[in-house]
């Protein structure tokens, strides 16, 4: 009987991280987990390192149950499972001192067992499945939901919960809802019997999850798309935007195939590659529909030669980059946010485009809608910068919301009405002194007939070669990237604003920062922090910029990308600026940030905030 | 080039279509190709089919890569817009612009460099898409503007401008769209205006993938003695062998053709294309035959010229397979495409 009691009381603050092999089946008892747990109103985020690989690799799922709702991954595990004998070895040593291990004891390892600072935790798991259940497949799905069972049991996770859940998923199946509802008390009633249930980390019901969903990113921005109006997806599968396109083609099979006719209001297409999937978005977006392709840092490098045509004729498109490990293939299932100066300055020539960094599922929605707005009122391209943590993990946030009242931006679109009013159209002069020119759609009338060109063009869509001609275009287009400035959404800032210690951050690194700040606090170190949410910088950047002495610049990539953009975009003095760095594909987690800043701090004891 | 301009007032007795227009509003701006380009030639055959099919000009769109046949959507229908997009990738805009609006007219203009290397995996899976549109492509066997490279459609032993002889084997337009599967595929001549009019009248009436390669002589790095693609030789190895007129919808046929000779093939709009065989008997519907004649041909160093093949069921046009809405997709009005804050309170509970 092990030691249940050897760490301190951390109700509904602690991480189980499950070790399996993929392609077993063990995201849903995974999940059946989180779900649960979200379920008894305790907020929760899931965590999924997975191996760029179809059957047989190690995988990892990490829950992280959290009372104050942090986002982020949490860096420690304090309840292993340890379903996967090859990894086993290194899962027992990743698990914090004071934890617990959990393992299937039909084949006992206890040579191999060398911490003494941790619990372990045997339970039968194949052995009780196999004598309860036939055929070597069924066996290894239902010892997933058989440990799921224990698990639940070990952290005091509401069983009728788990019931409910598996009833939902299964109600229809009621041989599979038997087999399961029965592997998940194997495991449950195992533990309750043999060990002293509880163990001190246990889930206690709260009402933190209320007005709150459990959904990845991918999923929300594909919603996104949808409630933007969104008629056109081109792409080209890549790991991990994949299950961008999947969920719109799912929700538009849902909501937008006419239930008489059976006619589709939308268009799939998945593309030779990622150069034609970009080529057919700005096809359809220079026609007049909403088009958009996911991707990720591999298609965007193949992408650069149409987004500097975009970005030169002045074609709308939206662009998801969800951001995965580089250079080059990289590792494709690992998170980083290292393509920011890639997409801001995509192509060759001078080309600057808009950039959207959403921090988590929430954002996604909202900023795909926001991104066609956008695309369309500036007509140009637009990024958005997701990333594989944002993308493919489950987050927790506040339910999506849609205003009926919405209307999609077209921009300075001119109809068949407004064209016959006109003398005569010009693709590209500035009418109205923003440097945003009207553009027209192909059949409205013959009138706003005009030539599209990635070539020289002066303003009145012809082709020049002329100094003067291509260079009043050019700075057209410059004005109207500081026009931009204006238009995309503004940065978010947490503090008083009066510390002299400001953080700078993007997207998936939001809530390392907040916990961060958290900690720091406890330290009486006190800071401002600045959330960007978008590229062209406004005034409000800069303005924080030079109301901070001291900043750091927090970014999941090695070469401070975001520092740099802010060097190169904004007066704001080199020295100033501080990088934490986190690189090493994993999602984001609060210490490095804690431990980076204080390092900084120690040598620098002059600042007030120390000594406060 | 030309260094003159147009003339910007028409004859008033300039010949009109049912629209009541003229060849010259079918026009575009003034060539700046090479005097005697064989693209100039397909250019005026263009404006002459869409004259000949009164097409309202703004239902028509061009679509183009890069390359001298790039330049050339400016050259025709001024009131159609034209997208010049980047070397290779027309056939991607021009299945994006087609999936957001099916009601128009597209034709795509590109070149043996465009299409055939840097776009060759565009043109293929444009074919494979079957995207509703007429692509031509100005075969010269020649990069002009790069000035005078062989290009993939350059026979062996054909010779350079600079002496050069092309030892690698050509890639044969036809051939290649025959093999993908494509639902119309033509050759034509630029020299043969007559037969080409009608080929593109019904390529762009066809319902799918309508290819026609057109052997057009460049004058300045392809027309020496020795280059199989230069008028000379063209004009020799030349081979009509499956004319097509094109006969417009309720318009009644007014050629009389001996019976057993004349084959007839309705479009999706109602038009007609009444083939002729000339000297062969095989069925230009069927691929498989097609392909095995021009290739029999090629090997002898004939270009069969004319329509030879064509399947107008429509069946794996891209919209037709999709089920796209009848309504263009960039016309349906957002209140049908949102749906609504209710939809999405209902969803939430899958992910609570």
């Amino acid at each position: 009987m092990p030691n249940l009691a050897s760490t301190a009381n951390r109700d509904n603050d602690f991480v189980v991280k499950f070790a399996n092999v993929n392609g077993t089946g063990s995201a849903s008892a995974n999940s059946l987990i989180m779900k649960a747990i979200f379920r008894m109103g305790v907020p929760v985020t899931g965590k999924n390192y997975f191996p760029s690989n179809i059957q047989g690799l190690p995988t990892w799922y990490e829950i992280r149950v959290t009372r104050e709702a942090y986002a982020a991954r949490a860096g420690r595990v304090d309840i292993m499972v340890a379903m996967n004998a090859e990894t086993y070895q290194r899962d027992v040593r990743e698990v914090s001192s004071g934890g617990f291990l959990i393992y299937d004891s039909t084949w006992p390892r206890s040579t191999l067992l060398q911490r003494g600072d941790i619990t372990v935790i045997g339970v039968p798991l194949a052995q009780l499945v196999n004598e309860s259940f036939d055929g070597a497949r069924n066996r290894i799905l239902l010892k997933n939901i058989a440990y799921a069972g224990a698990v639940a049991a070990l952290i005091d996770v509401d069983v009728e919960i788990v019931n409910d859940l598996l009833r939902e998923s299964y109600g229809k199946k009621p041989k599979l809802l038997d087999s399961n509802s029965k592997a998940l008390h194997l495991g449950y009633d195992y533990a309750k019997k043999q060990f002293g249930c509880p163990l001190p980390l246990r889930v206690r019901h709260m009402d933190k999850t209320r007005g709150h969903i459990v959904i990845d990113g991918n999923t929300a921005a594909g919603l996104g798309c949808v409630y933007a109006g969104a008629t056109v997806g081109a792409w080209y599968p890549i790991t991990p935007s994949t299950s961008l396109m999947d969920a719109f083609k799912g929700f538009c099979e849902r909501y937008r195939i006419d239930p008489v006719s059976g006619e589709r209001n939308f268009a799939v297409i998945q593309a030779e590659d990622e150069l034609a999937a970009i080529g057919i978005v700005l096809g359809a977006s220079w026609n007049g529909a909403r088009a958009f392709t996911p991707t990720s840092g591999p298609g965007v490098s193949l992408m650069n030669e149409f987004v500097g045509l975009a970005y030169y004729a002045e074609v709308p498109c939206v662009i998801f980059d969800v951001q995965r490990v580089g250079p080059s293939t990289g590792m494709p299932t690992r998170t980083q946010q290292s393509d920011i100066m890639l997409c801001a300055y995509a192509s060759h020539g001078d080309t600057r485009h808009v950039l959207l960094f959403p921090a988590n599922p929430e954002e996604c929605f909202y900023m795909a809608a926001q991104a066609f707005d956008l695309a369309e009122r500036l007509q140009t391209p637009v990024f958005v910068m997701s990333d594989l943590d944002i993308g493919m993990n489950d987050w927790m946030c506040r339910d999506l919301k849609w205003d009926d009242a919405y209307r999609p931006d077209r921009g300075k679109m001119l109809s068949a009405e407004e064209l016959a009013g006109l003398d005569k159209f010009y693709r590209y002069v500035d009418r109205d002194d923003d440097a945003i020119t009207y553009r027209t759609l192909p059949g409205v009338n013959p009138k706003g007939a005009y030539f599209t060109r990635g070539s020289g063009h002066n303003q009145f869509g012809a082709y020049t070669e002329d100094s003067a001609e291509y260079q009043a275009v050019l700075d057209r287009l410059k004005r109207k990237f500081s026009t931009a400035a204006k238009y995309v959404p503004k940065p978010e800032v947490i503090g008083n604003g009066n510390n002299e210690i400001g953080i700078v951050s993007i997207g998936s690194c939001d809530g390392a920062v907040r916990e961060a700040m958290d900690v720091l606090a406890r330290h009486a170190i006190y800071v401002d922090y600045m959330r960007l949410k978008a590229f062209p910088f406004g005034t409000e950047v800069t303005s924080f910029l030079s109301s901070h002495p001291t900043i750091f610049v927090i970014e999941q990539n090695r070469d401070a990308q975001l520092r740099s953009l802010l060097i190169l975009e904004t007066p704001v003095a080199k020295f100033k600026l501080h990088s934490i760095l986190s690189y090493n594909g994993l999602p984001m987690c609060c210490d490095p940030i804690v431990d980076g800043i204080r390092a900084v701090l120690d040598d620098a004891p002059r600042l007030s905030a120390v000594k406060s | 080039m030309s260094f003159i301009n147009k003339p910007k007032v028409a004859h008033p007795s300039l010949p009109t279509n049912a629209l009541g227009m003229t060849r010259r509003q079918y026009e575009g701006v003034m060539s700046t190709l090479c005097a005697g380009c064989g693209h100039d030639s397909i250019t005026a055959a263009i404006v002459e089919a869409c004259w000949g099919l009164a097409m309202r000009p703004e239902q028509l769109v061009k679509l183009s890569g890069i390359g001298c046949s790039s330049k050339t959507t400016a050259y025709f229908v001024s009131g159609a817009h034209g997208f010049n997009s980047v070397h290779g990738r027309m056939p991607s805009i021009a299945s994006g612009a087609n999936a957001a609006n099916r009601d128009l007219t597209y034709i795509g203009i590109s070149g043996d460099g465009d299409s055939l290397s840097i776009g060759f995996g565009q043109l293929a899976h444009a074919i494979r898409r079957n995207v509703n549109m007429l692509y031509l492509i100005e075969n010269n066997g020649v990069y002009g503007l790069t000035k005078g490279q062989f290009s993939a459609s350059a026979d062996i032993g054909t010779k350079a401008k600079r002496g050069d002889v092309n030892k690698t084997p050509p890639i044969d337009p036809v051939l290649l769209a025959l093999s993908l599967g494509a639902t119309f595929v033509a050759r034509g001549f630029s020299g043969d205006k007559a037969q080409l009019v009608p080929l593109i009248q019904a390529g762009m009436r066809h319902t799918g993938f309508a290819l026609i390669d057109v052997l057009s002589p460049c004058v300045t790095f392809n027309d020496h003695e020795g280059s199989t693609k230069s008028y000379t030789f063209t004009r020799e190895h030349y081979h009509p062998a499956m004319e097509a007129d094109f006969v417009a919808p309720a318009q009644e046929i007014a050629v009389d053709y001996p019976s057993g000779e004349a084959m007839s093939v309705e479009l999706h709009d109602g038009s007609r294309v009444m083939l002729r065989k000339l000297g062969s008997s095989y069925d230009p519907t069927d691929a498989s035959a097609a392909y095995r004649f021009i290739e029999s041909k090629l090997k002898l160093n004939e270009y069969v010229t004319g329509l030879v093949h064509i399947d107008e069921t429509g069946s794996t046009e891209f919209h037709t397979l999709n089920k796209t809405s009848a309504v263009p997709l960039n016309r349906i009005p957002y209140e049908k495409l949102s749906p609504g804050s209710g939809a999405l309170d209902k969803l939430l509970e899958r992910y609570r």
